[in-house]
């Protein structure tokens, strides 16, 4: 097929961008109605490859626009500007329950998208495609510092967008997987957010103690943070995923030092005893380690632990008395956490109480338990080990790709908009002095 | 004044009195780019109505620092664009996009006679932007905000591989995929030397592209080169197992540009499928050594201007007359495009232009090329939203001799010359070099 060899072109742009952007696939000069290929190759930094494809036909001027046109099948189908990304799986014959997370912010993620002759669905390593580009996915916007925070026995990442400052700031918890994951603090940072990830489960003061953190860990987080020069002191939200969600109604509502301006609760519940430690916490939840339920798959669910949601207002977070704006993000196919039960009470304790006015509730069916920053692939099940156990086991999360995928794009975007909208707003035109500048 | 009124002015906005406010918002997007895209600066959460500066600052591969600037007026949604609002004063005015890039020039104390040219470009162009208070000097206040932004010529998976083993001097580049792709030589001017960053560019195009050094500057000896030489660097392109054979083109600015017409005329052994010429020059043809060529022009006096710059045109324009030394364009086989700068101080490019374009009609072969005569803009014609050069340092090749050279053009006009060129450039180069064969014929 040289001709069609000789005039193929692949453009995507832009080749460079946030991992939260999107880009424009364009196949340009194939023969028209032409089938065609588009694949995305990625070889992630522990080595295993994954690979999304759809599957086109090029219109009368020879072109795909992967914004625009349908893919008729593939790992992906339907128009999916995104698709490429979202639908990226492990390459067939990689080992089972892989899950894709960067660690290194400061390298961008780095994709080739091909074209290929043809609807492949498999052997694509063997052919030559007919163009191929490669495009850079970042973590970090030019000039985000990264800083680690060793001091006062905290474990955790210091991400402060460029410039003088001051900045509003983000404390970034995720969950009961532990570690310190930095990716979605480098991105809160690449937005104009001073953003704290920490380590709270696995820390090196829990290694050396043996001892899980207390509540000190989290307000010592939040005081440096406070006093940082560079940020200011009465705008500092919490975002927790998870067992992170867990720790930041506790802190928001509980704590007498920390005072959020606005708090984001993704995937979690309100479902706590209350005025206990953070061990007590994790092993009440152990303690329900029977309502574990194995599918026929041999995968984990773990929604039932937390269900019936109490009516005993000692074993939750009393919301009620919250006094800044809390956005619940609900993955109506969380099988991890009761998230969708846990906000429909919330909104009922609040409506009861009278602050639900500070509530948001953002809803997404089809959508699992890890939603996380967009245009990463969905993962529905992976391999696990939860903090202070040594097992390992295949959890289920949930979600369908498609619907996931669309929530997660939904819900960064709306996250954004309510960080910026709590943390930097209040400065209304009206509201200020006349200019006589 | 202005300024302490304006910062009071912020404080006093936030809804927390006693705490410090936040900074505004500036968002430049993309971050990220190539040299040759566009962006957008934004800057919101400002006081309504008021005062505010836009400076971008950058710090070269030799140390000094290039900056630009424009006045805006916040709106009343306490938001300002650059894409969007007029600057009323800077290093520009008027609604300018990229005025922040096209329109820098060193800071006030830096030495004189400073160009702004890429060497590595495997590593992008880091520029500040920033946001000040007011209309006055920023220079002793902390901005309000600033970002940084990274401008690449080199597109994420272009390959870079410098010529090792050849006689030929170069850097040849090479766009991700498989290919084949059609491939261009690259050539600038009589200042010499290995310039890169037009190739890289290309090449983030879609193009095998090399870089070609013919002499080093001052280094008259090297210059010698043969005409063979840059049948050999063509061929190098051609005969790579990525390039498509039939299907490689040049793109020569200056004295560059009277190589590639030499090639696309005379030789016997390459056969160029377009040629581009930037502030074209015919009157050198292949027998003239490029000694030669500098012996030729220094026959007539140097002209200087009021700030002693030299003025090369007119000591040119009268070699257009003798046809004995000038390139055979009759000979021309191939689309030819050619770019000019009607303020070029440095070669009569038009004049040249005018000559070419007679040549060809003479024999019926004046489809083949294309011309675009730019207002006021001077000789050094570059990828877009670099600033432009009026007149800058240049070591005369013949004597060694430091000199400072006017090439010429007004910085709006000439920025803008390079934006609707480079885009004729690269629509030039896609229709001839990627085109179908059957879309290449003229009416």
């Amino acid at each position: 097929m040289d001709r069609t060899q000789c005039c193929v072109q692949l453009s995507v742009q832009p080749s460079r961008a946030l991992v939260d952007e999107r880009f424009v696939i364009l196949v340009e000069k194939a023969p028209p109605g032409f089938q065609l290929s588009v694949r995305a190759l990625h070889q992630c930094e522990d080595g295993h490859s994954w690979e999304a494809f759809g599957h086109y036909i090029s219109d009368a001027t020879g072109t795909v626009n992967v914004s625009q046109d349908l893919s008729l099948g593939g790992t992906y189908s339907g128009v999916e500007a995104m698709g490429l990304l979202c639908s990226l799986r492990p390459v067939p014959g990689s080992k089972p329950g892989l899950r894709m997370r960067k660690k290194d912010v400061q390298a961008p993620m780095m994709v080739t998208i091909s074209v290929y002759q043809g609807h492949q669905v498999e052997g694509f390593v063997d052919q030559v495609p007919l163009a191929s580009v490669v495009v850079e996915r970042w973590y970090v916007a030019p000039g985000v510092r990264r800083i680690p925070i060793t001091d006062h026995g905290l474990t955790g990442t210091l991400f402060l967008p460029p410039g003088p400052g001051p900045f509003p700031a983000v404390l970034d918890l995720w969950g009961g997987g532990g570690q310190l994951v930095e990716y979605r603090a480098a991105l809160l940072a690449s937005h104009g957010f001073a953003a704290l990830a920490l380590d709270y489960l696995t820390a090196k003061v829990i290694r050396e103690t043996g001892k899980m953190v207390e509540d000190q860990y989290f307000e010592t987080a939040y005081k440096e943070l406070q006093k940082h020069p560079q940020i200011v002191s009465s705008r500092i939200a919490m975002i927790g995923l998870s067992f992170g969600t867990t720790m930041t109604l506790k802190m928001a509502i509980y704590s007498k030092v920390v005072k959020l301006r606005c708090a984001v609760c993704i995937s979690g519940s309100h479902v706590q005893p209350i005025e206990k430690s953070v061990e007590e916490i994790l092993s009440s939840f152990n303690d329900r380690a029977d309502k574990t339920r194995i599918n026929e798959e041999n995968q984990v669910i773990w929604r039932d632990l937390l269900l019936p949601i109490p009516t005993d207002p000692s074993l939750k977070a009393d919301v009620g008395s919250l006094q800044c704006p809390l956005l619940l993000v609900v993955g109506e196919d969380d099988q991890n956490w009761p998230t969708k039960e846990s906000a429909e009470d919330i909104q009922e304790m609040m409506e009861r109480a009278g602050n639900s006015h500070l509530l948001t509730v953002l809803s997404y069916p089809d959508t699992g338990h890890l939603i996380e920053p967009p245009y990463s692939s969905h993962t529905r099940t992976s391999n696990f080990k939860p903090v202070g156990t040594n097992q390992k086991v295949t959890v289920l999360w949930g979600g369908q790709m498609a619907a996931h995928a669309r929530a997660q794009e939904d819900a960064w975007k709306k996250m954004l908009a309510f960080l910026r909208e709590n943390l930097y707003g209040g400065r209304k035109a009206s509201a200020a002095t006349q200019s006589n500048l | 004044m202005l300024v302490s009124r304006c910062l009071n002015f912020i404080r006093r906005a936030s809804t927390m009195p006693l705490q410090r406010s936040v900074a505004p918002i500036l968002c430049v997007q993309p971050s990220r780019a190539l040299v040759d895209e566009k962006f957008t600066v934004l800057v919101k959460n400002l006081p309504p109505g008021g005062p505010f500066t836009v400076r971008s600052l950058h710090l070269s591969e030799d140390n000094d620092y290039w900056e630009a600037y424009g006045h805006y007026v916040s709106n009343h949604q306490g938001e300002l664009s650059v894409w969007d609002d007029l600057s009323f004063g800077g290093t520009y005015t008027g609604r300018e996009p990229m005025g922040l890039l096209s329109s820098m020039r060193p800071i006030p104390g830096s030495r004189p006679g400073l160009r702004l040219r890429k060497k590595d470009v495997t590593t992008p162009m880091l520029v500040t932007i920033s946001v000040y208070c007011g209309h006055e000097d920023y220079r002793d206040q902390t901005p309000l905000a600033s970002v940084l932004t990274e401008r690449w010529h080199m597109a994420p998976g272009v390959q870079r591989f410098p010529l090792q083993e050849n006689t030929v001097r170069g850097t040849l580049f090479i766009p991700p995929g498989p290919g084949p792709f059609p491939g261009i030589l690259d050539m600038w001017g009589g200042g010499g030397g290995l310039l890169e960053y037009r190739a890289a560019l290309l090449a983030s195009h879609g193009y095998v592209c090399l870089a070609l050094e013919y002499f080093k500057p001052g280094e008259m000896t090297s210059a010698n080169q043969e005409f063979s030489y840059f049948e050999t660097a063509f061929n190098v392109i051609k005969d790579h197992p990525q390039v498509k054979t039939d299907r490689v083109g040049i793109l020569g600015l200056s004295l560059g540009s009277a190589v590639t017409l030499n090639l696309a005329t005379e030789s016997s052994v390459v056969e160029p499928r377009c040629i581009v010429c930037v502030s074209p020059n015919n009157v050198f043809s292949q027998q003239t050594s490029i000694v030669g060529a500098f012996g030729d022009i220094f026959r007539f006096p140097v002209k200087h201007d009021e700030n002693n710059c030299e003025i090369w045109r007119e000591m040119i324009l009268p070699l257009l007359k003798d046809s004995s030394r000038k390139v055979k364009v009759e000979k021309l086989r191939c689309p030819m495009l050619c770019i000019s700068g009607c303020d070029d101080q440095n070669w009569p490019a038009v004049e040249s232009v005018d000559d070419v374009m007679e040549t060809l009609r003479a024999v019926g072969k004046d489809h083949l090329l294309t011309r675009a005569d730019y207002p006021d803009a001077g000789h050094l014609i570059e990828p877009p939203f670099t600033p432009h050069f009026r007149a800058t340092n240049f070591i005369r090749g013949s004597t060694m001799e430091k000199v400072v050279m006017l090439w010429g053009g007004q910085t709006k006009p000439h920025s803008e010359a390079q934006e609707d060129s480079w885009r004729k450039i690269l629509s030039f180069l896609q229709h001839n070099l990627y085109g179908n064969d059957h879309a290449r014929s003229r009416l």
